[in-house]
């Protein structure tokens, strides 16, 4: 749990991808806003650190620094990676036929319930009831495959959920405004709660990790962890889960507000588009009659 | 040739109001005088469901209404006095709304804990609602009136 090589792969295969499409995007595409890319930079530097050995082995330690990872990895990269608009990117710089495949792909059965904002909120929020209130985060712990797995789930999904609500690549049959409010205000209640419940539980919460570890904790993994038959995490008090429960719940406010904006600002941008198209025919019949 | 929209104008402010005085309720009482807290370990868990989404909506309808009046005034229809009057409805119908169902009903939190009487701070609490809702109401009919007069 404490190797570069997972954050190294992560920002070398997402800036190499995103470099790639930018280098063979075609003339015909309009001049890509270094905002973008930035976004892009931003988004894959904020998931490295996220899984960095640094962090990593503080969260190992710390429900807090946990909770950083959940917060850095699941809510705030993906905002920046969907700014980026890979795949409108992507989508541009293939050629005719690959277009043809993956416009193809993304049409398929699948992909629009997948990335339906409901079946993402599921995914992302739901994902995370699963992991705090059953044994999943104590095994996340102990097992080194089911903690980069739960890292792993958190960036996919996050960044699932953040591309239904507020993309703004084109997704073919995403919802409109209304539905997506719904589920952002419901997403965001939801975590809210979970992270109450969290601080409500603090107490059982690390008594319970400390009860699954009993189950053969592999050797060695942990140093003097494994001496003492507990795993690290119910060697903090409660007061750690519950401060983490905090950064939880305002971290994942911050979160929501900005993917409001997101979303607010693509809505105020297609207005003004609307209103710029619909104007014109608008006004001849009033100055006629 | 642009109208002001009193009633866009309304809800644009009022959707501002009821976000605005959610915040000021977590910021003020919450964080920098800490009267009530995070958790009072007392709330029963469908009242911190249903905290839980009223905050989360909250914090939309912050940003919500704040596009809204962006929207309004950019087309040259937002209407000042129905947008003042908006948001004194939403804060006082929130605060009112706090006061009795949050407190009072589902008990989420109440307003302070380290006194022996609650009741003179609940009344201050619900007057205060009662206060902005009415002179909202009387704003919003207000501004309603004098667009009326004005259209031809």
């Amino acid at each position: 749990m404490t190797s570069w090589w997972p954050a190294a792969v992560l920002a070398f295969t997402l800036t190499a991808g995103y470099a790639a499409a930018w280098w063979h995007r075609p003339r015909t595409l309009p001049g890509w806003s270094p905002w973008r890319t930035g976004a892009w930079l931003l988004g894959t530097g904020l998931a490295a650190a996220a899984i960095s050995p640094a962090l990593g082995a503080a969260a190992h330690h710390d429900p807090r620094f946990h909770m950083a990872q959940h917060l850095l990895l699941g809510m705030y990269a993906p905002l920046a990676l969907v700014l980026a608009a890979p795949m409108t990117l992507v989508l541009g710089s293939l050629p005719r036929t690959a277009q043809h495949g993956l416009t193809g792909l993304l049409r398929s059965r699948p992909v629009p319930v997948l990335t339906h904002p409901v079946s993402a909120a599921v995914l992302n929020t739901g994902g995370m009831f699963l992991l705090y209130l059953t044994p999943l985060y104590g095994l996340s712990i102990t097992y080194s495959g089911v903690h980069w797995l739960m890292l792993a789930h958190f960036l996919l999904a996050g960044w699932l959920y953040a591309w239904a609500i507020a993309g703004p690549d084109p997704a073919p049959g995403r919802p409109g405004m209304r539905t997506r409010l719904a589920v952002l205000i419901t997403a965001g209640g939801a975590h809210a709660f979970l992270a109450k419940m969290l601080f409500a539980n603090a107490h059982r919460f690390t008594v319970h990790a400390a009860h699954s570890s009993h189950h053969g904790v592999p050797s060695g993994e942990f140093g003097p962890a494994v001496d003492t038959g507990v795993a690290p995490i119910a060697q903090q008090n409660a007061a750690t889960m519950e401060t983490a429960a905090q950064w939880m719940y305002y971290g994942g406010d911050i979160a929501e507000m900005l993917l409001a904006i997101m979303l607010f600002d693509w809505w105020l941008r297609r207005r003004r588009r609307l209103h710029r198209s619909v104007r014109p025919p608008r006004a001849r019949p009033a100055g006629s009659g | 040739m642009t109208e002001p929209d009193p009633r866009r104008s309304v809800l644009a402010g009022l959707v501002i109001g009821v976000g605005m005085m959610a915040a000021v309720d977590e910021i003020l009482f919450h964080q920098i005088l800490a009267w009530h807290h995070f958790y009072d370990r007392s709330t029963p868990e469908v009242a911190l469901l249903s905290d839980g989404l009223l905050h989360s909506a909250e914090l939309v309808m912050l940003i919500a209404g704040g596009y809204l009046l962006v929207d309004l005034a950019r087309r040259r229809r937002l209407h000042r006095a129905s947008a003042v009057g908006g948001f004194l409805l939403g804060a006082g119908a929130f605060q009112l709304f706090d006061g009795l169902i949050n407190h009072k009903v589902l008990r989420v939190h109440q307003v302070r804990y380290d006194v022996e009487h609650l009741l003179p701070y609940d009344a201050a609490w619900v007057s205060a609602g009662i206060v902005m809702l009415a002179v909202g109401i009387l704003l919003t009919a207000r501004a309603g009136r004098t667009v009326g007069t004005r259209r031809p």
